[in-house]
């Protein structure tokens, strides 16, 4: 039977959205799934991942990977897809496996797909497509001369399966790395969100300079809490310094892609466009029928903002009982 | 202080990208080419150590066609680059292959004690070549640096999700790639851009580094525009009314909520 490496990452000891995406997408393919996890929470995450299909987990919770560091997580990572005899690799893409899929690529003399938006996996097969130019087109990766295949995909792009709690899997402990400590993690300084980050969010509510200042994000605030949602902001105001960098979606912030986008007094700027325009729902609120956001848009509302929203945030919360 | 840039060319953020016909890649013809926004804050940082450490030299490296990425390496030395040292090549490389020939290229150089990177190439968004380059020359890397400090090597600042940050300390030599935020890149002044003619300009030749074809790991082809979208839905009414509307809407018909 062919065999799919999943590499898995969780909130906590939750698995991530995108790490149950992959599990399903690995399941339904008919191949072997193994994961791999690392972590003090790993045993608990591979516990979870046997529930959507891993018949085999590899984790590591040695103390000295509490934090991320690229030379001890490339090392067990790479003995883990080693062990598994897997030559396709799938992780969800995020700070750490973007940071880490290339170097453990390279060292397998293999080729990585980063940011895939499309994935189609059979027994024998695997496709998948990628954007570029700042998502002004897409291509389909063909890998050649690369004896193992590494593919990270974008969240929120895969259909989630059901769970079976009765599941288990055969785990194994990989010891913890022997390593130069060249890099170490010093510090892990917390964010101040405790929200769903934005690239991992299902729904963004985006700010612009329509807002006008610091404060009026607050209503933005109150219309994200009614739909459980994210909240974003364009450059022009992260650069205002009205809300912090981290927020900035667009082409020199995050790109995002969730099943809902509400851009509200933001115009529509192009590098603003790069980050967004792959979500699924775009709704934009703005006061100006000719704002170039509307031509991105699923739904539009010229109006106030300072009178839309605080109606919106009325009826999402009448509408989702919150 | 031996200090390297690695430096993509890419055409500009505004650019209308067009397919050619038989969906190999894009129409090349007509478009305006500038340097990757994230290797503007490399070749930044690296002028700022040279001028903290008070000496180094700080060459800049491209893999590219000579006749294109040459505008690209002048600019950079015209911000203060000492040379530059271009990969000549009209191969469309992927990421390893570029990361082999960026690894091969430096180490011709001789030594090196920092090698700094963008996070991301806008055009091909990779977000991979630094790791990888940091991979062959077997040395320690750290993405998406928002600070860094000289310190015993360096302390590096990486941000993660929830705009939570982690500190990374790290030795040289080592690969560092910029994240937006880590500096104010500078302009390159007249008599920059005048003495940036003058300095050298070393050209190389893939085969020079004894790299072909087989370093090619992933080839992209069917290139496709996105579909387009259908017309957006205008809600009419006031405020309580498009409210109430596009609850509606997003509940029934687009079954997002
Ligand atoms: C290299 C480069 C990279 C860039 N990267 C990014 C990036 O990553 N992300 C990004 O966002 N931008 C980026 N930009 C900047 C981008 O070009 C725009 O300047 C920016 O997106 C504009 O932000 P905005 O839409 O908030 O402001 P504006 O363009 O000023 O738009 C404000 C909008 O609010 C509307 N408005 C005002 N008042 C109200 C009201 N009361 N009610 C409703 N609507 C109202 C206005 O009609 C207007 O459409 C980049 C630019 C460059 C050159
Ligand atoms: N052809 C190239 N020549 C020089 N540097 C490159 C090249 N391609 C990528 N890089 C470097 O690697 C970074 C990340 O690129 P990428 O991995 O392609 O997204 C870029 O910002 C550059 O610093």
């Amino acid at each position: 039977m062919s065999k799919v490496f999943v590499f898995i990452e969780g909130n906590g000891t939750d698995l991530k959205k995108g790490s149950l995406e992959l599990l399903n997408a690995a399941q339904n393919s008919g191949r072997e799934v193994i994961v791999g996890a690392i972590g003090s929470d790993a045993r608990e995450l591979a516990k979870k991942a046997a529930h959507s299909g891993a018949k085999m987990a590899y984790v590591c919770e040695a103390a000295s990977l509490k934090h991320y560091n690229s030379e001890g997580f490339a090392e067990v990572v790479h003995s883990m897809i080693q062990q598994s005899g897997a030559d396709l690799v799938l992780a969800s893409s995020s700070s750490m496996t973007r940071d880490l899929f290339p170097r453990v690529a390279a060292r397998y003399n293999s080729g990585l797909a980063n940011d895939c938006t499309t994935l189609t996996l059979t027994a024998t097969d695997v496709k998948a497509r990628r954007p570029l130019f700042a998502g002004k087109c897409t291509a389909e990766v063909e890998f050649v001369n690369s004896p193992l295949k590494f593919i990270l995909m974008r969240p929120n792009q895969l259909p989630l399966g059901q769970s079976n709690t009765t599941l288990v899997a055969e785990v194994k402990e990989i010891p913890a790395p022997t390593v130069s400590g060249k890099v170490q993690c010093k510090e892990l300084v917390k964010g101040g969100s405790t929200k769903v980050d934005l690239t991992e969010a299902n729904i963004i509510v985006s700010g612009g300079r329509g807002l006008q200042n610091a404060d009026n994000f607050k209503l933005l605030e109150d219309l994200a809490t009614s739909l459980g949602a994210t909240v974003g902001a364009s450059r022009a105001v992260a650069d205002a310094g009205w809300v912090s960098h981290s927020m900035q979606v667009g082409q020199t912030g995050k790109t995002v892609a969730p099943s809902l986008y509400i851009a509200v007094g933001i115009s529509g700027a192009i590098q603003h466009l790069a980050g967004m325009s792959a979500s699924k729902v775009i709704v934009a609120v703005n006061k100006d029928p000719e704002a170039p956001i509307f031509q991105k848009a699923t739904y539009g509302i010229v109006g106030d903002l300072f009178e839309v929203v605080p109606k919106l945030t009325e009826e999402f919360n009448k509408a989702l009982q919150r | 202080m031996r200090i390297f840039v690695c430096l993509k060319q890419v055409p500009d953020t505004e650019s209308r990208i067009q397919l050619r016909p038989d969906k190999s890649g894009i129409e090349e013809a007509g478009l305006k080419w500038v340097i990757n926004p994230y290797d503007e804050l490399a070749i930044e940082e690296a002028l700022k150590l040279r001028e903290a450490k008070g000496q180094g030299q700080v060459t800049v490296v491209s893999v590219g066609p000579k006749g294109r990425v040459t505008d690209a390496l002048r600019t950079a030395m015209a911000m203060g680059a000492d040379d530059a040292v271009v990969v000549d090549t009209n191969e469309s490389l992927d990421s390893y292959w570029t990361a082999k020939a960026i690894a091969a290229a430096i180490k011709n150089e001789g030594s090196f004690d920092v090698i700094f990177a963008g996070k991301l190439a806008i055009d091909d968004n990779a977000a991979s070549v630094p790791q990888m380059v940091a991979e062959f020359l077997d040395i320690p890397h750290v993405t998406v640096a928002t600070k860094v400090t000289v310190d015993n090597g360096f302390v590096v600042e990486r941000e993660v999700e929830g705009g939570a940050r982690e500190i990374h300390a790290i030795q040289t030599p080592c690969v560092i790639s910029a994240n937006k935020g880590l500096n104010s890149p500078r302009y390159a002044s007249l008599p920059g851009i005048m003495k940036a003619k003058k300095k050298p300009l070393k050209e190389v030749a893939l085969a020079d580094l004894g790299l072909n074809q087989e370093q090619m790991k992933i080839r992209l082809k069917d290139f496709q525009l996105p579909p387009e979208k259908p017309k957006v839905k205008m809600l009419t009414g006031d405020a309580a009314t498009q409210a109430k509307e596009l609850v509606r809407l997003l509940m029934d018909e687009a079954k997002v909520l």
